[in-house]
C-alpha cells in the first residue's frame, strides 16, 4: 500500500491513552473505544456537527456513534481501510442515505446550527446548500453547459446572464475552463474521464455550497488526471469547506488540513493532517497511516 | 367525367369475325401490348401501381385501388400509437419509480404480463362490448339524440376509428409497459443520485435525467407495439372495419378527423379479398398485392421508428467511454 515514510520514525510514539488491548481487536470483536479527537480540531470553528451518529443497514450496524466536527473552510480527509464506512458517512450528511429503503440512524447531524436530520428539514433545500462529487464520473446527458448549470436551473434560474455567469465561474473553479470554452453546446459525455470528474466538481460547486463532499474523486482516473483533481482541490481550500474520502494516503497528507482514521464503522484518531501523518497518538493510526496493514 | 361516358360505346370486331360493343363507362385502359416499345409497358406497369395505390376499389374490392385502407390503416395505426404511448410510459413510470414494493405492485406485474398473451379477438370484444356499446351508446344518448331519434344509426354506438384504436392501444399496452419498465432500471443509479445530489426533487431527476436517458428503449416498445399493432385483424374485424367504406376517416370535410366513421383496413382486406370474394380468380392477385403493400407499410413506419430511435441514442446515451 502506501509507503510514506515517517520522520518519526526512530522515535516510538506515546503510548495510547486506552487500555493496554489493541483497540482494533476490541473494535474488530465488536467492543467501542473512545475516539482521540486532537484538541486543535475541536476549537476550529466548524461547519458540520457529527454528534453520536448511528446508522443501520436492515440490522447491521455500520456506524457506530460518531462524533467529529468538520472545520470551515478547510479541506478534512476520512481515511481507513475499506468497509470502515467514510463513504456511508459522507453519503449520511447529505441523506442520500435516504433513498435506500432498509436504513435507519439514530443521533444528529448540524449543517452551521440547522439540524439535517429533523422532521421539519427540507431535504430538497438541504442538498441544495451542498455538492457531491462521486467515486466515477456521472455527468448528465445533456451539454457541458446544461451539466454545470443544472442545479440553478431546477432551483428556478433561468436568466441566461446568470447561467453564463456562474457556468464560466465554475469551469474556471474546476480549472477547467479553456479545455470547453468553445465547446460549452456539445455533450458532456464527449469528454475524457478526468475532465468528466472535474465537470462534476464544476458542478458541485456552482450553487456555491457551504460544505463540499468527495467521495474517492480520483479513483476511477488516470495519474494525470488524479494529478489535476489534486491540484484543484487545493485551490478550493479556504474557499470551500471540503470533506474527502479517500483511499490515498499521499492525497490525503497533500491536500487535506485535518484528517480522520475510521474503522469497522468507528472513528480512531482525528487530528490535524500533519500530526495524523508525522506523530499520530495512537499506534494503530500509526500503523495504517505507514502501510502496516489496510 | 365518367357520367359523360353513358351512352357511348366502343365497337369491337373479333378475330371470329363478330363485334362487341363494350360501354365506355366500363372500359379503365386500353392498349396494345405487342405494340408498345419498353417505356410504354414502363408506363403501363407505372399507371397500374399508381391505380393500385390511389384510386378507390371497383368491383367489389376485387379491382381498382386500395386507396381508402392505405388510409385507414395508416390513420389507425398512428392514432394508436399516439393513445398507447403516454399511458404506457405513465404506467411503467409509476410502477417503476414511485409503487412501494409490495405484493399487490408484484400481482400488477403478473396481469401486464398475462394482458400481453390474451388472444385478440377477447379484446376485439370487450372493445364491442365495453367502448362501442357502453362508452359509444352513452355518448350517443348524451350528445346525439337527435340523430339517433331521426334514423336510428348510432353515431359512437357503433364500431369506429376512435374505438377501434383504443381496442388496438389496449392490446398493445403490455408491450410498451415492459419495454420502458426495462429502458427506466436500464438508466445508471450514478446519474440519479448525482441529479438528488444537486438538490433535485424526484420528479425533476425524472423529467430531465431518466426519461430523455430511457427514451431510445421506450421507443424500442413503440416500435413493437405499432408493429404488432398494425397487423392485427380479428378485434378489428368487430369495432369499425368495414369491407367498403369510400369516405375517409380523416378528410377535408370539418372537423378533418372523424373518429365516428367506420374506415378500411389493409389487413381486413386481405381476408376479405381473398377468401369472400365473388370472383376469387380476380382478386387472387389483388391479395398478394395487398400483403406486400401491408408489410412494406409496417416496415417503413418501423423504419422510420428506428431512425427517430437513433437521432435519441446518439443524443442521450452515447459517447460514453
Amino acid at each position: 500500500m502506501s509507503t510514506s515514510p515517517s520522520p518519526a520514525d526512530p522515535r516510538q510514539p506515546p503510548p495510547s491513552a486506552g487500555p493496554a488491548t489493541d483497540r482494533l481487536a476490541v473494535v474488530a470483536a465488536g467492543g467501542q473505544v473512545e475516539p482521540e479527537v486532537h484538541e486543535r480540531v475541536r476549537q476550529t470553528p466548524a461547519v458540520l456537527e457529527i454528534d453520536r451518529f448511528n446508522l443501520w443497514y436492515g440490522t447491521k450496524q455500520a456506524l457506530h456513534s460518531i462524533t467529529m466536527p468538520i472545520p470551515h473552510g478547510k479541506v478534512t480527509a476520512l481515511i481507513g481501510p475499506s468497509g470502515c464506512g467514510k463513504s456511508t458517512l459522507l453519503r449520511s450528511v447529505n441523506r442520500l442515505n435516504d433513498l435506500v429503503p432498509s436504513v435507519r440512524i439514530t443521533g444528529e447531524m448540524r449543517l452551521n446550527g440547522d439540524p439535517i436530520y429533523d422532521q421539519r428539514m427540507d431535504v430538497i433545500e438541504l442538498r441544495k446548500r451542498m455538492g457531491m462529487v462521486f467515486q466515477r464520473p456521472n455527468p448528465f446527458p445533456m451539454s457541458i453547459y446544461e451539466n454545470v448549470v443544472y442545479a440553478l436551473r431546477i432551483d428556478g434560474e433561468s436568466k441566461r446572464v446568470v447561467l453564463d455567469e456562474v457556468c464560466e465561474r465554475s469551469l474556471r473553479g474546476a480549472a477547467l475552463w479553456d479545455e470547453v470554452k468553445d465547446r460549452l453546446g456539445e455533450s458532456a459525455l464527449g469528454l475524457s474521464g478526468g475532465q468528466q470528474q472535474r465537470l462534476c466538481i464544476a458542478r458541485a460547486i456552482a450553487a456555491e455550497p457551504e460544505v463540499l463532499l468527495l467521495d474517492e474523486p480520483c479513483s476511477a482516473l488516470d495519474p494525470i488526471a488524479t494529478g489535476k483533481v489534486e491540484d484543484l482541490i487545493q485551490e478550493l481550500r479556504g474557499l470551500y469547506s471540503v470533506l474527502i474520502v479517500t483511499h490515498n494516503m499521499q492525497q490525503a497528507s497533500r491536500s487535506s488540513d485535518y484528517t480522520a482514521f475510521m474503522y469497522l464503522g468507528r472513528l480512531i484518531e482525528y487530528g490535524p493532517t500533519t500530526d495524523i501523518f508525522t506523530k499520530p497518538v495512537l499506534r494503530e493510526t500509526e500503523a495504517y497511516v505507514t502501510g502496516r496493514f489496510g | 367525367m365518367r357520367a359523360g361516358n353513358e351512352g357511348w360505346g366502343l365497337e369491337f370486331a373479333t378475330a371470329s369475325g363478330e363485334t362487341v360493343v363494350l360501354p365506355m363507362a366500363d372500359i379503365v385502359r386500353a392498349w396494345q401490348p405487342n405494340k408498345a416499345s419498353f417505356q410504354e409497358r414502363l408506363g403501363v406497369y407505372a399507371s397500374r401501381w399508381g391505380e393500385f395505390l390511389g384510386d378507390d376499389p371497383r368491383e367489389a374490392n376485387s379491382a381498382g385501388g386500395v386507396f381508402p385502407a392505405i388510409w385507414g390503416t395508416i390513420a389507425m395505426t398512428l392514432i394508436m400509437a399516439l393513445l398507447v404511448a403516454p399511458f404506457g410510459v405513465l404506467a411503467a413510470l409509476y410502477l417503476r419509480e414511485y409503487a412501494s414494493r409490495g405484493p399487490l405492485t408484484a400481482a400488477v406485474r403478473i396481469a401486464i404480463n398475462n394482458l400481453a398473451g390474451v388472444p385478440s379477438i377477447v379484446y376485439g370484444a370487450f372493445g364491442l362490448g365495453f367502448f362501442c356499446y357502453v362508452l359509444g351508446g352513452s355518448i350517443d344518448e348524451l350528445f346525439f339524440r337527435p340523430a339517433l331519434v331521426a334514423d336510428g344509426q348510432p353515431t359512437f354506438g357503433t364500431g369506429g376509428l376512435l374505438w377501434a384504436s383504443l381496442t388496438l392501444a389496449l392490446l398493445t399496452l403490455p408491450v410498451v409497459i415492459v419495454a420502458t419498465e426495462e429502458a427506466l432500471s436500464a438508466v445508471p443509479n450514478s446519474m440519479r443520485e448525482g441529479s438528488y445530489a444537486c438538490g433535485a426533487s424526484k420528479w425533476q431527476t425524472i423529467r430531465r435525467i431518466v426519461l430523455p436517458r430511457a427514451l431510445p428503449g421506450i421507443m424500442t416498445g413503440l416500435i413493437l407495439a405499432m408493429a404488432r399493432g398494425a397487423g392485427e385483424v380479428a378485434p378489428l374485424m368487430l369495432v369499425g372495419v368495414k369491407k367498403l367504406a369510400l369516405d375517409l376517416p380523416i378528410d377535408g370535410t370539418f372537423p378533418f378527423v372523424h373518429p365516428e366513421r367506420e374506415f378500411m383496413h389493409l389487413a381486413y382486406l386481405i381476408y376479405d379479398v381473398g377468401f369472400q370474394s365473388p370472383n376469387s380468380q380476380a382478386a387472387k392477385p389483388m391479395v398478394f398485392t395487398i400483403t406486400f403493400l401491408l408489410v412494406a407499410i409496417i416496415a417503413l413506419l418501423n423504419v422510420a421508428a428506428i431512425w427517430i430511435r437513433g437521432r435519441l441514442r446518439r443524443r442521450y446515451v452515447s459517447q460514453q467511454f
